[in-house]
């Protein structure tokens, strides 16, 4: 059950609803009573996306097509290169998948500036990553997902390494009316190296779904993960984090945060944090925290003369700034820091 | 300066002040000392508008200007400076960050021109130099694993920042070794001054002796039970609260 399906197949019954375990805070199949048009080949304007001109190549992504070279996303050995992958939905209630593959090489290095852009309301997306790193290969991937408040958008990347590959990304979000963003790890251990963040600032009625699963199958492999988010008025923000550590795959470490602030009474956080461990030896550490923004230290803000609103935007961008300062790409950092001021919530 | 006439305030369902009257001058420096529990620092609480301090009946006016109808931010603003008993930690915020933030606030409420980034730093050296505060510890998140102590002297280094015209301490002493005491006692004195005025509450004598006050206060069971000159603090150093618990 994937939108991919249901919109190559044109079948309703092929979305994932809330009977599907994976999806139950996540329902598309409750959401979407008609499938839309297939999206048209579009002109949009592609000026200048939410990354500027960071790194040296773009692909652009416009309703589903791919405009322009896809082999930017395939690194020959000991290539490096920063790249902005921008997928962008341009016409109002249409749909479209794409799927695209990135492959490194061994010792290549990407890094892949991931936009998703909404210019028009009511569209559905269904973008998959397929990618694959080789031995020695880098790769850090920030997503800026700037969808539509009206758009529905589901992102799935899943990425199989090789031992001794270093996968990092960072992922924010400020949602849409539902929008699912997941990835799938395969870590063989061998000191394959994951880093997994995430940040997610929602208002209004939107809706954000980080979901992700990393199975370690190998000894000696590394994950880390860090989720922080903000919801505010009627958002609802979703985390799922799984991380497995299959039989043998003795001294994995394992680290998993994930940890929200409410600022309304109407705002929701769902959180399933979840550590399966099958093996020996395992360092795994969680903690998983649902909570206010702390009124005491709101008030000595204030004493000292900030405004409540302008405290409250301090201590909750200093809260996500936490996940922001482990984007290792300078430029990127920058930009979600900017994104993480703008948008801020509450 | 400060004017508190008949304060009762309650916190949760409990009355904690009970008519509560002080006179505070421009340019004086009073005292206020208590057994424990006995209201002070919700009296500071009630003077900076923290939530859940419920005012019942009475006034507080700052030169004539009602304080309790006014926001915490806008109080700051007109010069009322908390000495927090225990400062917050802001996780993820820089001291001087949090510290520009503040004084900007300030100014903009004011309609002052905001202070330049070379102008703040140049005023941070000089004034942490006095504090003989670590200048690195200004870069870390405020207050976030500072030892008591440090924190205390942060308090007073923000303080001499933003200039306040009202200064409460609220056991600024408490934590603070006898070097960084004297330190931090001479900070406040650089602040004295004929048009402002400070309050300064205190378990022990000790604090007065660098920070001389020109009035003593009891606070007991949430009215002002004694008032005196300095020589009141040293007995009850050697008396206690006794006699005043029994009045009460
Ligand atoms: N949030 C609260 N809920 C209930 N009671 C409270 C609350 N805060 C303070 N109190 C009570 O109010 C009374 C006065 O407290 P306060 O902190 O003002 O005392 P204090 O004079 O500053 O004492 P100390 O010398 O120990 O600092 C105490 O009995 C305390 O338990
Ligand atoms: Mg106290």
């Amino acid at each position: 059950m994937t939108l991919s399906l249901a919109l190559e197949a044109r079948d309703l019954s092929q979305l994932p609803s809330r009977r599907d375990e994976d999806w139950r805070w996540t329902d598309l199949r409750g959401l979407i009573r008609e499938l839309p048009a297939p999206s048209p080949e579009a002109t949009a304007d592609v000026s200048a996306g939410p990354f500027g001109t960071e790194g040296e190549a773009e692909l652009l992504v416009v309703n589903g097509r791919v405009c322009g070279d896809a082999g930017l996303l395939v690194l020959r050995e000991g290539e490096a290169r920063v790249v902005r992958l921008r997928f962008v939905s341009a016409t109002a209630a249409t749909g479209h998948g794409v799927k695209l593959a990135v492959s490194l090489a061994p010792g290549a290095h990407l890094t892949l500036l991931e936009s998703y852009e909404g210019q028009a309301p009511d569209y559905l997306v269904d973008a998959a990553l397929n990618v694959r790193l080789e031995t020695g290969a880098r790769l850090e991937r920030v997503v800026l997902a700037g969808d539509h408040a009206e758009g529905v958008s589901v992102s799935t990347a899943s990425v199989s390494l090789a031992p001794g590959a270093d996968f990092a990304q960072t992922v924010l979000t400020d949602g849409a009316r539902r929008q699912r963003l997941e990835t799938r790890v395969e870590h063989p251990g061998e000191s394959a190296v994951v880093r997994m963040d995430g940040a997610y600032l929602i208002a209004d009625r939107r809706h954000a779904d980080l979901t992700t699963a990393v199975n370690h199958s190998g000894t000696d492999g590394t994950t880390d993960q860090l989720v922080k988010g903000v919801v505010a008025d009627q958002g609802r923000g979703v985390f799922q984090g799984r991380i497995t550590v299959s039989p043998g795959a003795d001294r994995t470490d394992a680290r998993m945060g994930h940890h929200a602030l409410l600022l309304s009474d109407r705002a929701e956080v769902n959180a399933k944090p979840e550590l399966l461990i099958f093996a020996d030896d395992v360092a795994c550490a969680h903690g998983n925290t649902v909570g206010a923004l702390d009124e005491d230290a709101l008030f000595y803000a204030q004493q000292r003369g900030i405004p409540e609103a302008e405290a409250r935007a301090m201590l909750t961008e200093a809260f996500i700034g936490e996940v922001i300062d482990r984007i290792v790409h300078n430029g990127a950092r920058e930009v979600a820091r900017a994104w993480a001021a703008k948008r801020r919530v509450g | 300066m400060l004017s508190i006439k008949n304060l009762h305030a309650r916190v949760e369902a409990a009355e904690i002040l009970k008519g509560l009257s002080l006179e505070l001058p421009a340019g004086e420096v009073h005292a206020i000392m208590g057994p424990n529990g006995a209201g002070k620092s919700t009296l500071s609480y009630v003077l900076t508008g923290r939530q859940g301090y419920e005012v019942t009946d009475g006034t507080a006016t700052l030169d004539g200007e009602d304080l309790l109808s006014l926001e915490a931010n806008e109080r700051a603003a007109r010069g009322v400076f908390l000495s927090f008993q225990y400062p917050l930690e802001i996780p993820g915020v820089p001291a001087m960050t949090f510290l520009r933030t503040a004084m900007n606030a300030q100014h903009k409420a004011r309609g002052e021109p905001e202070v330049s980034a070379t102008e703040f730093l140049k005023r941070a050296r000089e004034v942490a130099g006095q504090l003989k505060m670590d200048f690195d510890m200004l870069k870390r998140p405020l207050n976030v694993g500072f030892s008591g102590g440090e924190k205390k002297r942060m308090e007073i280094f923000q303080m001499a920042m933003l200039s306040p015209r009202l200064l409460i301490l609220d056991e600024t002493d408490s934590g603070l070794d006898i070097d960084a005491l004297k330190i931090v006692a001479d900070g406040v004195n650089a602040l004295r001054s004929p048009d402002r005025a400070m309050l300064v509450i205190t378990h022990y004598q000790r604090l007065l002796d660098y920070i001389r006050p020109d009035k003593v206060h009891v606070l007991a069971a949430g009215r002002i039970a004694a008032t005196g000159g300095p020589e009141l603090a040293h007995e009850l150093e050697r008396e206690g609260y006794d006699k005043y618990a029994r009045a009460a």
